[in-house]
């Protein structure tokens, strides 16, 4: 039998070390399905990580793929801080990309230190937005929005095939469903000569600064926290618990909606309906192998990003299916739930001869 | 005005409909069973791709058609395993655990898809069920044509919704299914196991959500592609909603829905020249979400949804 | 009960019971008999391990040590299998909770018949179930409406439904965890001649109190424990309340005492309030409470007490009715404009409504005062100046933590409420709402929040006191009000008061409910 004590104050160490054990276990577990493909474990791994860290090509294209991560990531760290189901990011972030292709694709005019603020803040307002509905909807009308957010996830992407396919069609595009690409002056520079690394990186670092500072720092950071672990407790203290929904409903929205700015803006330089890999997917497991922590975003950004980056370039030498990525950062979000337990609870096994503390 | 009627008295239009209405039968079913049992199953998206994929290919390899609905409901019950063994025992978020099983079933039955078939530009085959042609029945005018030319899977979730609703509201084990997602502490204090209710029945619940995916490749298609599910899985989430966690009227939500799809698809043949098409292709979505907020208001949740329950901690 | 029992007549006996929580050890090597047809009463104060033992005995805790025997229907006894409540049942052990294990949405017959069929069955057969649960009602006189659904029964009701939960099992041994708690004194009467009644046709009977004049009253022999431990076991007519007092706390119990008040003007007025919907409505409430004034709202819960609670902490709004704080009426109420006009509001369930049990003391002392501006600027929080208002209130009212850094989830029931009295009472209030503020809170901690109340009283505050306790509404308040199906009678002088009086117009009965 076995039974969960609480514990008492977490140490970050432990947090830290919850998550790189969780890590480690979906990339043991991912022996599985690797034996199953007929790969040698160790050359498999030698060859993502070949492919991730071995040159500062792969590097840097480790971190382009980090960027919209850290910022789908934050999206849904600081909406399930305040258990604000979010799992739209997907959809916020093409609602971010449509926004920044409909104002940086010649609509306004003018030098770089103006549209590329324009075309940033379209991204975020259009993300923000999106994720006001589902918000609206969850605190005047009760309306669970995680169906709702998962669903309009479906439907932007239609919108956004819709006006690729129609009104925002590129005339030169021989007939593609794409965007016309972004001026010049709007895109995000590039970091480095020769590179993909763009600004979108460098925006990506600062906003999780910010979340940091939000929630550790500010009244609102506070209130979020508040309302997250007890709602009822908040609102009988007098918080303002519909405002502080709507205030991470919209943050998280703008935040998903950056990351689409970053990958139309900085990356791809037009817009088409497979702009995203599922980006707004994997940000939930960024949060929850962060521990919710936007620092530690940064950093299972940076993991999963290379477990993607890795595993195509794994993919392009063995010819085994690159869904492999996929599965194993499934199954760290699978591991990092599980090991989630050893931080709320010491985890006694009672009633046979070896009943001590098996988790301290 | 006349194509509108039109499409409502053919006969085909309703074979359409309760065609459409099948896999979300299987699926507001299977969300119906867990839920009611007071967990909330958001793996069904990834449940429904790992039945589609498993039937699929079970059938592919070899098997007769319903060894593969068998493999499909017994891939659904291992990631229900899953889902369950993290929501109950361990008392996990019944969200995140969800999302985490989607994730889970769809990436390892792509992963397993690719993996068989590496280099195949057109999806493979398979001999999918044909609709029965029942002596009598079929030959009836209109409901003939609309209701008995359906494929066996079509008449075996009809099956479940009945059997459904009699395993819930006729017998002991329906009653502890009711009573565990009501208050699980009266089913510990009348000496049946919380965990072992729950766990059975997400894991049931699952199996059958998966026959909604093994009907997707099975009968209505003959092959697995990606991203085939589509979003059917969250369809019947809020379906399950709708159908305020009643066998009988998920069942009507689902035909309203299958109506209403195969309506506008339809709908979109006579009209789809100035309106596009993605317009239409939003429609259940939308729908889906209109259905929520019409019962949001007094929408009756098991009371011990989402809420993990612990031994000796009342 | 004469002489001591016959070892054949014993039905259960636990032996040597050690039970541990980390460094709390909850009971140390109890050991207690029970017989065929005797009324045991398990006294202690809320903390002392009673609720714990009786856990272990139904097998929703095992034991760290000792063993639970009991009688299998032959003359032998045998161990119980720990940690099963199947085998509980099993072995014809009943219990009552103290908050009760019933199904709301189903009906009090498939409450009563879950878990007594074959899970397998392909039928549930109710018609002879029917038969049986009519035959035990009309002995027994507890009697309910087997087809209505439990969240439309009254508590007492509800109640009942649990004992026969028991006696359709046809258990020999019936545990009831403060079943007194929630009922009327007649209500109380009735259920312990039921009892006798029950114990008289041969079942053992354990009812868990607090009380010692039920006690007193209504068992045969009263085992006490203290801390954990069992520190008496003697037959009920040996011992008076004064003795089974000192035996429960281990010292004399200081008494909370009030001395006459002097009531001023009208503070906070509701005037004909309507609100909330179902059971727990409020209809047509009127209520004129003082300044330097105690008013006690009396009532068996679920009357209203949550919903009233709701509107005067800015939580719900009435649906007709108008409140007044010093003449002025107060329109768009919330809980932030209770706050800033001077009303603390205690909450009746701390756990849940009362601290943000993840968030450290700090944040818990601060945060219904959190926009202030000695908490913050420019929206950033001042760190410094809340950690040092935490420890200062830490010390002020005996907070026990380890630290003011301490997540607030990590302290007793006691301590928590100290948080809640300490960051609300601290402002001065003018009106203080204190909704069964000593619920499960040991004698000390009780004791402590009275002579806060009492604190406030005496400088001027008016407080509203919603309690289902007859004793401490009697001990505290000015004035006590009924509250019975929403309805809230007019106030009336504590001393012209009995608990019979009281128990009556908490049943509906007598007393002029306010237009």
């Amino acid at each position: 039998m076995i039974r969960f004590e609480p514990r008492g104050p977490v140490p970050v160490s432990r947090m830290l070390a919850v998550s790189v054990a969780a890590a480690l276990a979906a990339l043991m577990l991912a022996a599985i399905p690797m034996a199953f493909a007929g790969l040698s474990v160790f050359e498999a791994y030698g060859l993502m990580a070949k492919g991730a860290f071995g040159s500062l090509f792969a590097f840097t294209e480790m971190l382009t793929r980090a960027t919209p991560l850290i910022l789908t990531g934050l999206a849904a760290a600081v909406a399930f801080k305040a258990k604000l189901w979010n799992i739209g990011a997907e959809g916020q972030l093409y609602a971010g990309a449509l926004a920044a292709v409909a104002v940086g694709t010649g609509l306004v005019s003018g030098p770089a230190y103006v549209l590329i603020p324009l075309v940033v803040l379209a991204g975020a307002l259009a993300g923000g937005l999106v994720m006001l509905g589902p918000t609206l909807l969850k605190t005047r009308l009760g309306v669970d929005e995680v169906v709702t957010t998962l669903l309009l996830n479906f439907v932007i992407l239609l919108f956004v095939q819709m006006m690729l396919e129609g009104p925002m069609q590129d005339p030169m595009g021989m007939g593609w469903p794409q965007s016309e690409p972004i001026l010049d002056e709007a895109a995000l520079p590039k970091l480095m000569a020769r590179m993909r690394i763009h600004w979108g990186l460098i925006v990506a670092l600062v906003a999780a600064l910010g979340v940091w500072f939000l929630l550790k720092r500010t009244v609102w950071g506070f209130e979020i926290r508040a309302v997250g672990e007890n709602a009822a407790a908040a609102r009988h203290a007098g918080i303002p618990v519909t405002a502080t929904f709507i205030r991470v409903g919209l943050l998280s929205g703008a935040l998903a909606g950056l990351a689409g700015v970053g990958e139309v803006a900085g990356l791809k330089g037009y817009l088409t309906a497979d702009l995203s890999p599922g980006f707004g997917y994997s940000g939930i497991v960024v949060a929850m192998l962060a521990g919710l922590s936007p620092v530690g975003v940064v950093l299972a950004a940076l993991f999963i990003a290379s477990i993607f980056v890795g595993a195509d370039s794994m993919s392009r030498a063995t010819g085994v299916s690159n869904y492999l990525a996929d599965l194993i950062v499934a199954m760290a979000l699978i591991s990092v739930l599980v090991s989630g337990l050893f931080l709320r609870f010491k985890v006694r096994f009672v009633g046979g001869p070896a009943a001590k503390e098996a988790a301290e | 005005m006349t194509e509108i009627l039109d499409i409502l008295i053919s006969a085909n239009f309703w074979a359409a409909a309760l065609r459409i209405a099948t896999p979300l039968i299987f699926g507001v079913i299977g969300a119906l069973v867990c839920e009611r049992a007071g967990v909330l199953n958001l793996g069904i998206e990834g449940i429904f791709t790992a039945g589609a994929m498993a039937g699929w290919m079970a059938v592919w390899l070899g098997a007769g058609l319903w060894g593969g609905v068998l493999v499909a409901a017994m891939a659904g019950a291992f990631f229900g395993l899953i889902h369950a063994i993290l929501t109950v025992p361990l008392g996990l978020s019944q969200h995140v655990s969800g999302i985490g099983v989607t994730l889970f079933a769809t990436s390892l039955s792509y992963f397993i898809y690719r993996t068989a078939l590496p280099d195949v530009s057109s999806p493979p085959r398979i001999e999918a069920f044909k609709p029965l042609d029942i002596p009598l029945l079929s030959d009836l005018p209109f409901i003939g044509p609309a209701l008995f030319q359906q494929t066996a899977l079509t008449f075996l979730a009809l099956a479940l919704v009945l059997a459904t609703a009699y395993v819930l509201y006729r017998t002991p084990l329906g009653l502890a299914i009711r009573a565990v997602g009501d208050n699980p502490a009266a089913v510990e204090s009348q000496g049946l196991s919380v965990y072992a209710i729950r766990i059975g029945t997400v894991v049931a619940g699952s199996a059958i959500m998966a026959l909604g995916g093994a009907f997707l490749t099975m009968s209505a298609f003959d092959a697995f592609f990606f991203g085939m599910v589509n979003g059917r899985g969250w369809i019947c989430i809020a379906l399950t909603v709708f159908a305020s966690w009643r066998p009988g009227k998920a069942l009507i939500g689902a035909l309203l829905f299958g109506a209403f799809d195969a309506f506008q698809v339809r709908l979109q043949t006579e009209v789809g020249s100035f309106i596009p098409g993605q317009v239409f292709l939003m429609m259940p979505y939308l729908l889906s979400i209109a259905a929520l907020i019409v019962v949001a208001r007094k929408a009756d949740y098991p009371r011990a949804l989402l809420v993990p329950y612990f031994r000796g901690q009342r | 009960m004469t002489g001591p029992a016959e070892e054949a007549d014993i039905v259960l006996r636990l032996d040597g019971i050690t039970k541990r929580f980390g460094a709390l050890t909850a009971n140390g090597d109890v050991s207690l008999d029970l017989s065929r047809g005797e009324i045991l009463a398990l006294l202690g104060e809320n903390g002392a391990g009673k609720t714990t033992l009786m856990n272990i005995l139904f097998g929703h805790y095992v034991a760290d040590e000792g063993r639970v025997l009991v009688n299998g229907g032959g003359d032998a006894l045998v161990e119980l299998e720990p940690g099963s409540p199947h085998a509980a049942l099993e072995a014809g052990i009943g219990m009552v909770h103290q908050h009760f294990t019933l199904a709301e949405n189903l009906s009090a017959l498939d409450n009563i018949l879950l878990g007594t069929e074959r899970l397998a069955a392909l039928a549930s057969s109710r018609a002879p179930a029917r038969r049986k649960l009519e035959e035990l009602m009309a002995r027994s006189g507890l009697t309910v409406s087997l087809d209505t659904r439990i969240s439309q029964l009254s508590v007492g009701e509800k109640q009942r439904v649990e004992i026969l939960k028991a006696l359709y099992r046809d258990a020999r041994v019936l545990v009831l965890d403060e079943p007194t708690a929630v009922l009327t004194p007649q209500e109380s009467e009735t259920l312990f001649e039921t009892l006798k009644k029950l114990a008289g046709d041969g079942l053992g009977i354990i009812f868990i109190s607090h009380k010692l004049a039920e006690v007193i009253a209504s068992s045969h022999r009263v085992a006490v424990l203290r801390g954990g431990r069992k520190v008496a076991d003697l037959a009920t007519a040996e011992c008076d309340q004064r003795k089974l007092a000192e035996l429960m706390v281990g010292h004399e119990i200081v008494e909370t005492v009030r001395t006459p008040g002097s009531p001023g003007a009208s503070l906070f007025v509701l005037k004909n309030v309507s609100a909330g919907d179902g059971r727990d409505a409020l209809h047509s409430v009127d209520l004129d409470l003082k300044s330097g004034e105690i008013l006690g709202i009396a009532g068996v819960s679920g009357n209203g007490q949550t919903t009233l609670a709701r509107v005067i902490s800015g939580l719900g709004a009435p649906t007709s009715g108008t409140a007044e704080l010093e003449g002025t009426a107060l329109r768009h109420t919330s809980a932030r404009t209770m706050i800033d006009n001077g009303l603390a509001r205690i909450p009746e369930d701390r756990h849940h409504d009362g601290i943000v049990g993840a968030m450290n003391v700090t944040e818990n002392l601060a945060i219904e005062t959190i926009r202030k501006p000695e908490n913050q600027r420019f929206g950033l929080l001042r760190f410094a100046a809340m950690r040092e208002k935490a420890r200062q209130l830490i010390k002020a009212y005996d907070i026990r933590c380890q630290s003011e850094d301490s997540p607030a989830r990590l302290l007793s029931g006691g301590n928590i409420q100290k948080i809640v009295l300490a960051r609300t009472l601290e402002a001065e209030p003018k009106v203080v709402l204190a909704a069964q503020p000593s619920r499960g809170l040991d004698v000390g901690a009780t004791y402590d929040v009275h002579q806060r109340l009492l604190a406030a009283r005496a400088r001027g505050a008016g407080v509203i006191l919603i309690s289902e306790d007859l004793d401490e509404l009697m001990r505290l308040s000015d004035r006590i009000a009924v509250i019975h199906r929403g309805h809230l009678s007019a106030a009336e002088p504590t001393e012209s008061l009995d608990r019979g009086t009281l128990g009556l117009r908490m049943a509906g009965h007598g007393g002029e409910e306010a237009a």
